[in-house]
């Protein structure tokens, strides 16, 4: 009997990969851990191992091809075993990939939605810029890359970010470029390397510390807080601190509540540091290089999701988006929703179907949580007299919160509805696929709320 | 360890002498002054004096050329003195006045000169190891010979991240001084109380990380082996490890009884291994300087600080306008 084998899923995130190379052959006999094909992700290139014994039967995908979504057949194994009845109709070889990620589920097409909507209200290029098309991860390597180039003072630390070219693949290429002593491998010590990152900082040089993920710069908080966001107002104006802390934010995909956190509103609450929460590749970009160049500490949070996802991005010399500068993807006269980072695709899937409904969404990105541009979320409360907040962190204490309370001391008077905040739930993050898809913001929440302040 | 004999018979001169025991007297007088001010309501808060640790930063300043840079925990009066800000300036800063370092922003724990190259001023304990291994980083990658003295009490040195700081200081060979302070209590816990390991500086040895212990109340010693760490780091040889051994006469900070040890304790350590009296004996038994001499120099001092006072008094207090300065840069 037949069994197929299926393209697997090799990261959390990962939703299709490149067939890069077939080491077997049609009629090969292949025993259980052999590597039969290497599969190429966004992150890395994976051997891939036959779990099974038996023989292949017909190799269906042909090696470089691109694009091969997760789970596809890519190969059929003539069973040859002693019990074929005992052997399942379709098995996929370790490790098992789920039916689909959570975050494919919520993602139907990752690059469709934005493109149509920016050229018009993008403020941050000329009219008539060239642009090119490039994933966040992309413009975030280019960003360090550039202004690297620009100043030798700018350097990269962090776990994996030169050998290994970058957990994430951000830094992919950096340490052949700039050498071992500007992107400085580190040994697993945040909290270590972060307060050496601080003190370099004072001592005349511009460093970019990656977290491989955010939930372990918990492990450097008091740095983080203490010393680089404090110490310029305790000496007076005399010790600024100019550093960037980057690195993947939120909920990747079933990797537990230990590594699925936002932690953008806990950030923006501390006053001395600055907050960059992006959505697309563009802002990616030239947020990044605003923020290597900023004197002082930037937080700067991304997403693992967002990674791959591709934008346009204005092919210029030197792009830079200054802080504190929301970006409205798409106007509309019934009701504003503010968001950032992911929640962005949330927001403007959610202003697709309620077109469909007649609602017209004002959708603005606030890119920037420290400084917040409250005068474009107000100026678009006053025309749309309704708003509803979108993010994907805990519900108590969130960006929402703060926004309501500012819309009600600053436009009571417009709201024709109360704002209605879209979070996060408030429990840790679940790791089965059904409850994390609950405990996460979704489009449905904010349609539903749009509606709910539309009284419709 | 280097003794009081060893220190006699060396080849020091008398102005490096009369020069040590100006800079320990300042740091005393100013201290006590302090300590007057805070028992008057114009200084608030926390106030940790350096009485009785003079000896220390004032030996390792010796050692120090210009660019060379220094960090400290919040118990951080005679470290500003020994590298040179102007007492003025720190006074008026723990009485919280613009005249201060920080323009009265900072207070007793947190003050900075970028110009003397002082560095804070830290108020979590352990947190300057990283940060002054960071300043070393950057001097490394700079290509200059600058170090930096990373100082840290005996309490700091049971924190994870000096740990990690040994690991990556040795590791990348950074230019930093690691100074323990060991003066034998954090806050009420004395060494042994909280750790079987209490010979500090050799906790080092497991990174690759050399060190020695040295006897802190002796200025002279202090030079000796700070010179040899100073070196070793200007060699591009590494981190080096100073484990001084010295003794806080006062509490912890002015709000510590200090039951946690004996009356009797602290006078013998006065009487016996004072840092200021040591080097007055240098100067008066070989005749080096005269009673009168020193007088003088007791004067000149004593003026220093009083008018140090007058100003932390008059400064007048910050704008309520700085409120809202300085957030960002």
């Amino acid at each position: 009997m037949a069994t197929e084998v299926l393209m697997p899923a090799l990261s959390p995130t990962m939703e299709e990969g490149t067939l890069a190379k077939w080491l077997v052959k049609a009629g090969d006999l292949v025993k259980p851990g052999q590597i039969i094909a290497e599969i190429e992700t966004d992150k890395a290139t994976m051997e891939f191992e036959a779990v099974d014994e038996g023989r292949v039967g017909a190799l269906l995908v042909a090696e470089g091809t691109a694009g091969v979504k997760v789970n596809t057949p890519i190969l059929v194994m003539a069973d040859e075993g002693d019990n074929p009845g005992a052997t399942p109709a379709r098995t996929a070889a370790a490790p098992l990939p789920p039916a689909a990620t959570p975050a494919a589920a919520a993602t139907p097409t990752p690059a469709a939605a934005p493109a149509a909507v920016v050229a018009r209200a993008a403020p941050d290029w000329p009219e008539g810029t060239p642009m090119k098309t490039m994933t966040v991860r992309e413009a975030l390597r280019e960003a360090m890359a550039e202004e690297m180039r620009a100043n030798p003072a700018v350097m990269l630390m962090g776990e994996e970010v030169g050998e290994y070219q970058g957990a994430y693949k951000i830094s992919q290429g950096m340490l052949d470029e700039f050498g071992p002593k500007r992107v400085v491998d580190t040994p697993i010590t945040e909290m270590g390397f972060t307060g050496i990152a601080v003190g370099a900082a004072w001592g005349g040089l511009n460093p970019i510390v990656e977290f491989m993920t955010f939930n372990f710069a918990m492990q450097a908080i008091d740095h983080i807080v203490n010393s680089a966001a404090k110490t310029n107002y305790m000496s007076g104006g005399q010790l600024a601190c100019p550093i960037v802390f980057r690195g993947a934010n939120g909920a990747a995909a079933r990797v537990g509540a230990q590594h699925s956190q936002d932690f953008a509103a806990w950030y923006a609450a501390i006053p001395g540091v600055k907050v960059v929460m992006p959505y697309s590749a563009s802002d990616a970009k030239g947020l990044l290089k605003q923020a290597i160049r900023d004197p002082n500490p930037v937080i700067f949070l991304e997403n693992e999701i967002l990674y791959g996802q591709s934008f346009e991005v204005p092919d210029l010399p030197d792009f830079t988006i200054r802080f504190g500068k929301a970006r409205i993807w798409r106007e509309g006269q019934d009701v504003t929703i503010v968001s950032f980072g992911i929640g962005m695709r949330y927001a403007l899937e959610a202003a697709d179907k309620l077109a469909a409904d007649g609602i017209s969404a004002e959708v603005i990105d606030l890119r920037t949580l420290r400084p917040i541009d409250y005068d474009a979320v107000l100026a678009s409360v006053q025309k749309t007299n309704r708003c509803v907040t979108v993010e994907e962190g805990f519900p108590v204490g969130s960006i929402g919160d703060h926004l309501a309370s500012t819309i009600m001391q600053r436009a009571f008077d417009h709201l024709d509805a109360p704002v209605v905040t879209c979070t996060g739930k408030d429990v840790p993050m679940p790791y089965a696929a059904n409850l994390e898809k609950l405990a996460l913001v979704t489009t449905a929440d904010v349609v539903a709320a749009v509606k709910s302040v539309c009284y419709r | 360890m280097a003794t009081k004999k060893d220190a006699a018979k060396s080849n020091v001169s008398r102005d490096e002498l009369l020069k040590y025991y100006r800079e320990m007297l300042l740091i005393r007088r100013f201290e006590e002054k302090a300590g007057q001010l805070y028992g008057m309501g114009l200084i608030g808060g926390f106030c940790h004096l350096y009485i009785g640790q003079e000896a220390v930063v004032v030996g390792l300043e010796a050692c120090a050329k210009a660019g060379d840079k220094r960090i400290t925990s919040y118990r951080d009066h005679g470290h500003m003195l020994a590298c040179g800000m102007d007492p003025k300036g720190v006074m008026a800063e723990l009485t919280g006045r613009s005249g201060g370092y920080s323009k009265g922003k900072g207070g007793s724990m947190h003050m900075f000169s970028r110009e003397k190259h002082f560095y804070g001023g830290h108020g979590i304990v352990g947190a300057q190891v990283p940060l002054g291994a960071g300043l070393a980083f950057a001097d490394k990658y700079k290509g200059n010979d600058s170090v930096t003295f990373t100082y840290f009490g005996d309490g700091a040195a049971n924190q994870g991240q000096v740990y990690e700081t040994y690991n990556m200081a040795e590791l990348w060979s950074l230019p930093v001084i690691f100074v323990i302070e060991n003066n034998q209590y954090a806050m009420g816990t004395s060494v042994k109380r909280s750790t079987k390991s209490t010979t500090l500086f050799g906790r080092g040895l497991a990174y690759g990380i050399p060190g020695e212990q040295v006897d802190g109340m002796d200025v002279l010693a202090v030079k000796a082996a700070g010179e040899k760490a100073v070196a070793h780091c200007r060699a591009g040889e590494g981190p080096y490890i100073l484990e001084m051994m010295t003794y806080r006469y006062r509490g912890h900070s002015m709000s510590d009884p200090a039951k946690y040890r004996t009356r009797e304790e602290v006078e013998k350590i006065k009487t016996e291994k004072d840092a200021i009296e040591h080097v007055r004996d240098l100067l008066l038994t070989p005749g080096l300087a005269s009673e009168e001499d020193l007088k003088a120099i007791d004067r000149e001092i004593k003026d220093l600080v009083n008018a140090s006072a007058d100003f932390a008094r008059e400064s007048p207090e910050p704008a309520p306008s700085e409120l809202w300065t300085d957030i960002y840069a």
